[in-house]
């Protein structure tokens, strides 16, 4: 392996002056053996199928029980309508995540970014970021090659799993590597990409995963908009020269420490949090019925 | 060193909405079906765990029937699983069971023809991976990630070193073997993964070694 955490992700991007995707793509050659041309056309069929999501969420769908779907597109009409609070980037960003996880709630084709249930994040941000900074397909590519460099490292030494860890370790994860990706998209240096992910994974600690029903819908759809909001948010302070104290990869053995600490009903098994709410469990009941919902909670 | 390649991460392409309850489940029918290696006539589906408690939710029963139809977990045919089920003469039912199973996400996927039956347990172990834990009566643990064959024989003195060596003869490289019976000597069954898939011909030679029964090939 060419690199185990961030550190010497950044370190091997530096002392070879290549940008991080690229560290990624010759260590994807190393371990696989597979020619260069392959693994960069395997990732395009994933661009393609993010930017097929993409379209088919802002188009508008419905989850088959009814708890998610059509917020894509209300987020859509109201950034066109302009005069925005956040303003047209930000809300660019979280429709196409939304509409990500909404046709992955119905069932659609997604690609799992680092999960399912976080595969709003990445896409959002990339395809939220085109307009602005009009990437060629191959820096498109490129992106995806940073945000699994940055999701490699956090899978390896920590949890991307809800179940594992709570949603930091799946939304935050997610929201960390689009940080990192956007950064180096934007012109950044390797450095800013990793502060850039320090500081949104920072923001995500402690987040825990309480999924009504059971199911990979509330709230998981709204916190893939919030954590590529923040994701846009930390990029913007890295590339202003704004720094973590803490380094990335004590950011990364942090949220691995309190994942650990968490305790199962909050970890991906539908018993606590927001499933244990007397809405979430009136949710659980409509969907699945009033003894499924006793079981659930 | 768990995540080695970068499309563990970034992938894999899958229907929605779950990894681990429609992916996985997708793959555990898919190996069902490679294994029994036809497409059967009837299916009876039995969910543990939270694949009891969430299935209809998650997809989870359509995405067995649709690893039974031999469709991949990003085959966008999973969602019309059942209609398609119908029209290629497999019936299918799912059964809810109420005990307790060693993983959360578990399925007793029964299936069979005119001619013959097929049984396995298959298990949903996180981000699209799933593993198969008991077949026909038989614990053992077959990953499905990479190839391999599944043999019947007696339980005899030599049956193992009888096919070993006829992979050894051909220079495929075992990565992982168990051997499991049912009881002491009578059928016993083993599961090798290989590095590579197992040619035509190598498989007909295991066929005629002594004590084999049965031999089945297995793909990624």
């Amino acid at each position: 392996m060419l690199f185990k955490n961030v550190s010497e992700l950044i370190q091997a991007a530096e002392e070879n002056n290549i940008p991080i995707a690229e560290v990624m793509i010759r260590q994807e050659v190393e371990e696989t053996g597979k020619p260069r041309e392959e693994i960069f056309a395997e990732m395009g069929r994933n661009l393609d199928i993010m930017e097929k999501s993409v379209e088919d969420g802002l188009n508008g769908v419905q989850s088959t029980s009814g708890l998610t779907g059509g917020d894509a597109v209300l987020l859509k009409n109201y950034m066109e309508k302009g005069n925005t609070l956040s303003g047209e980037l930000v809300l660019d960003v979280i429709s196409k995540a939304v509409a990500t996880n909404e046709v992955n709630a119905a069932m659609g084709t997604i690609c799992a970014t680092p999960t399912a249930g976080s595969a709003g994040c990445v896409p959002g941000v990339l395809f939220g970021l085109k307009p602005r900074l009009n990437p060629t397909r191959k820096q498109m590519i490129n992106f995806l090659f940073t945000a699994g460099a940055f999701g490699q490292v956090i899978a390896n030494n920590a949890m991307i799993s809800g179940a594992a860890g709570g949603c930091q370790a799946e939304v935050g994860s997610a929201a960390g590597m689009a940080s990192a990706a956007a950064v180096e998209m934007a012109g950044g240096s390797p450095q800013q990409s990793a502060e850039a992910m320090a500081m949104t994974l920072k923001n995500m600690l402690g987040l825990v995963c309480d999924p009504v029903a059971g199911l990979v819908e509330v709230p998981c759809v709204k916190r893939n908009a919030m954590g590529s909001s923040q994701a846009i948010v930390s990029a913007d302070m890295s590339l202003a020269g704004v720094t973590s104290r803490i380094p990335c990869d004590e950011v990364i053995g942090a949220m691995f420490r309190i994942g650990k600490s968490m305790p199962s009903t909050l970890r991906e098994t539908g018993e606590g949090g927001l499933a244990a709410t007397p809405t979430g469990r009136a949710l659980a009941a409509k969907v699945f019925g009033p003894a499924a919902a006793s079981k659930e909670g | 060193m768990k995540f080695r390649s970068v499309f563990d991460v970034i992938g894999p392409v899958m229907i929605g909405p779950s990894s681990s309850h429609t992916a996985g489940a997708a793959r555990i029918g898919k190996m069902a079906r490679q294994l029994y290696g036809r497409q059967p006539k009837w299916a009876k589906i039995l969910l543990y765990g939270s694949f009891a408690k969430t299935y209809q939710g998650h997809g989870t029963d359509v995405a067995i029937v649709g690893g039974l139809l031999d469709f991949d977990t990003f085959d966008e045919r999973i969602r019309e699983a059942f209609q398609l089920a119908e029209e290629a003469g497999l019936t299918v039912e799912f059964i809810e069971e109420e005990g307790a199973s060693d993983h959360p996400n578990t399925a007793r996927i029964k299936i069979g023809d005119d001619e013959s039956d097929f049984e396995l347990v298959g298990i949903s172990i996180g981000g699209g991976k799933a593993e198969i834990t008991e077949i026909n009566g038989f614990e053992l643990r077959l990953s499905g990630e990479n190839p391999a064959i599944l043999v019947l024989h007696n339980d005899r003195h030599g049956a193992i070193a009888s096919v070993t060596s006829v992979l050894a003869d051909n220079k495929i490289n075992i990565g992982h073997m168990e051997v499991s019976r049912r009881d002491k000597g009578k059928e016993a069954m083993m599961i090798i993964e290989t590095d590579q898939r197992i040619p035509d011909e190598i498989m007909e030679n295991l066929e005629g070694c002594e004590h084999i029964l049965s031999v089945i090939s297995i793909s990624e």
